[in-house]
């Protein structure tokens, strides 16, 4: 996986509250037993018309918005499916960080895994970056994972807390199986105690 | 002790390995799989020289994309792309060695359906599935819930989780349901009252005389949708309607062993005491047959009411009702029960079962659907197809002019041929209203079983109880 470290990057912003992952991608591209090749359907159906035209007013179609390595979003982002196409696509389109009040539990996982930051703050705190992401390309936010800092274009410093494990896994771009097989020895010996209480299973 | 939950007890009971941080290892029981969210997973198993590390408690069955029209034996039926995504799924259970229900097979359908009709589920368990509602089993008292692709890998490779505890939460419904009021408008009403992100971070446990009263079928019903309320899971503590459920099932323990297992799940409930970090009350009598209006599932309204208008909502809501409004084509002020419906689709994870069936045809039987309605009904597995055959239901659906579907998922997620046109208006008793969902600007009403069928037979979003 690959790391993430430090970003400076454009912040696109999308005020909507529930985007979902139909939304983030349309099950018609949920198809592919690939992981790659996601991102030019990213958003698809609020991106671009039928005939594949765009459509000019959505924000990634905006010219000081197309290079967005950044997202600042509304409400419950991811929420729905636990299509992991979603932050598969939104990784190949060139975002890595995404920063919400909320966010659905399996897409928040899911995103960690693929080297994508969710970050979480106060309405107040997103507010702030929000007004700052509508500045368009001017505004390059920076997002100091090692500090846990998200940097406006104003020098504004917001704090963000982030878990530690979550963390380390991000900064040294990890596999989290690897990590996991290291410790074969207390599943084995988990599966042993627990055949004895529930044979059954 | 310190009196623990539900939720606890389960939790305790799979822990491998638990970090100074409190990062744990969740052990899983039951792993379901399915053709969408697997093939990536397999093939980071392939490149990476690794097994599945438990084959035996690996269930895996295609339902997404397959056609459920009763000539899908022939090829042609399919996509390329959905055939080689269900090919890609037959290579990989066989080369891995998991269980596996091929299209062919009768116990073929929905992951969530396939699981407890077939024993695999039992309380007190681990459940996850590369799908969002995993959470269906939540129903036994087991802990179920969907995760990504990634997670699908390494529970192949490791039958763990890298898992931190969720908080619990408490949703109670007291009393009784009236007339007409289901399972569906249960769940549906909660998610309105609590909204989607109310059980983020949560595990729900579902308790009160009405989930008590409850069959499995509609607690199935209540804990597939605690993914639309934001939970983790949902819950219900197992009882005596559980274990007659499971018992003589085919991968349910069977003599000493039903006799032990039956001793552990009886110590499957809340203490006495136990901490819940937020509780929901909701009177049973309170809640009628619910229909949405927009594109979340916490768009929630009585039957009996109107659409509501941008400004009667607070926040980024106000926003997002207008954007639903026009998505769906609807006016604030608009009586609910005057929006016609093109189309009438009865199946999914959420009411796909036998219950489902019976309770649609109560209302259908002797009845012809409007003239011009497409209506499908979509059993949830071959089981339910035949059992519904049995009972003499299919025969009442096709009388009354419904399409009678072999299973699958269908024009819940419309991956397969099953998808609504642009601006076409559906009734559905699925679980999601997105935008998009079952079609191109397809429009959706998520109802119950017994509102859809009303619908078919109206041609309106209608109150079944005028019907019954």
């Amino acid at each position: 996986m690959e790391k993430f470290e430090k970003l400076q990057g454009i912040a696109a912003p999308m005020p909507l509250v529930n985007i979902d992952t139909d939304m983030i991608i349309p099950k018609v591209f949920l198809k592919s037993i690939q992981r790659t090749g996601f991102g030019k359907n990213l958003f698809d159906e609020m991106r671009f018309n039928r005939d594949g035209t765009e459509i000019e007013d959505f924000v990634l179609n905006k010219p000081q918005y197309r290079n967005a390595e950044i997202l600042v979003a509304g409400d419950n982002f991811g929420c729905g499916s636990s299509r992991e196409h979603a932050p598969w696509a939104i990784a190949d389109f060139g975002i890595k960080c995404i920063i919400s009040t909320s966010f659905a539990d399996i897409f928040f996982n899911n995103s960690f895994k693929n080297g994508i930051l969710p970050i979480v703050l106060p309405q107040e705190q997103v507010d702030i970056l929000m007004a700052d992401a509508e500045k368009g390309e001017n505004a390059r936010m920076t997002v100091d994972l090692e500090a846990q800092e998200i940097t406006t274009s104003d020098g504004e410093v917001i704090k963000f807390e982030v878990d530690a494990f979550k963390k380390h896994c991000l900064l040294n771009g990890l596999d989290d199986i690897g990590l996991t097989m290291e410790k074969a020895d207390s599943i084995k010996s988990f599966e042993e105690q627990a055949a004895q209480a529930r044979p059954w299973v | 002790m310190s009196p623990k939950t539900l939720y606890d007890k389960i939790w305790d009971a799979h822990v491998a390995h638990e970090a100074e941080d409190g990062t744990c290892l969740l052990y899983i029981d039951r792993h379901l799989v399915h053709e969408v969210t697997s093939p990536q997973a397999f093939e980071g198993l392939r490149m990476a020289g690794r097994k599945v590390h438990a084959p035996e408690k690996t269930i895996a069955v295609p339902d997404h994309n397959v056609p459920t029209t009763l000539d899908r034996a022939d090829p042609a039926t399919m996509t390329e792309e959905s055939r080689i995504q269900v090919e890609a799924l037959d290579k990989n259970a066989k080369e891995f060695g998991v269980h596996y229900y091929p299209v062919s097979d009768i116990r073929q359908g929905i992951v969530h359906i396939v699981g407890p009709e077939n024993g695999w589920t039992l309380p007190g368990m681990t459940v996850v599935c590369g799908d969002s509602h995993t959470a269906t089993h939540g129903a036994f008292g087991a802990l179920a819930h969907g995760i990504g692709t990634s997670e699908v890998e390494h529970v192949l490779a490791t039958q763990t989780l890298i898992q931190k505890k969720s908080k619990n939460m408490k949703v109670e419904v007291t009393g009784k349901l009236r007339p007409g009021v289901t399972p569906k408008d249960v769940t549906l009403a909660i998610i309105g009252e609590t909204g989607t992100g109310g059980g983020t971070g949560y595990v729900i446990e579902y308790c009160g005389e009405v989930f008590r009263d409850m069959s499995m079928e509609g607690r199935m019903t209540v804990c597939n949708m605690a993914i639309e309320g934001g939970a983790r899971a949902g819950l219900v503590a197992p009882d005596e309607t559980t274990f007659e459920y499971v018992n003589g099932r085919t991968h349910a323990p069977k003599g000493a062993q039903w006799e032990a297992a039956l001793n552990w799940w009886k110590t499957l409930y809340t203490d006495e005491g136990a901490h819940f970090d937020k509780v929901v009350t909701i009177r049973g009598e309170d809640i009628e047959p619910v229909v949405t209006w927009g594109t979340s599932p916490e768009d929630v309204l009585p039957i009996t009411g109107v659409v509501p208008a941008p400004e009667d909502f607070e926040g980024g809501k106000v926003e997002a009702a207008r954007r639903s409004l026009e998505y769906m084509g609807l006016t604030p002020g608009q009586k609910l029960t005057d929006i016609e419906i093109d189309t009438v689709f009865i199946g999914s994870c959420t009411n796909g079962r036998i219950e489902d069936m019976r309770a649609v045809a109560e209302v259908v039987k002797g009845k012809k659907i409007k003239d011009g309605m497409r209506a499908m009904i979509v059993p949830g597995s071959g089981l339910v197809r035949a059992q519904a055959e049995e009972e003499g239901l299919a025969a009442i659906f096709e009388e009354a002019g419904f399409e009678w579907r072999l299973a699958g998922c269908s024009m819940c997620l419309a991956m397969n041929p099953d998808q609504l046109s642009e601006h076409e208006r559906c009734a559905a008793t699925s679980n999601r209203n997105f935008e998009g969902r079952q079609g191109y600007k397809g429009r959706t009403h998520l109802v119950s079983p017994a509102m859809a069928a009303a619908a078919a037979l109206t041609g309106k979003l209608t109150d079944v109880r005028e019907l019954i």
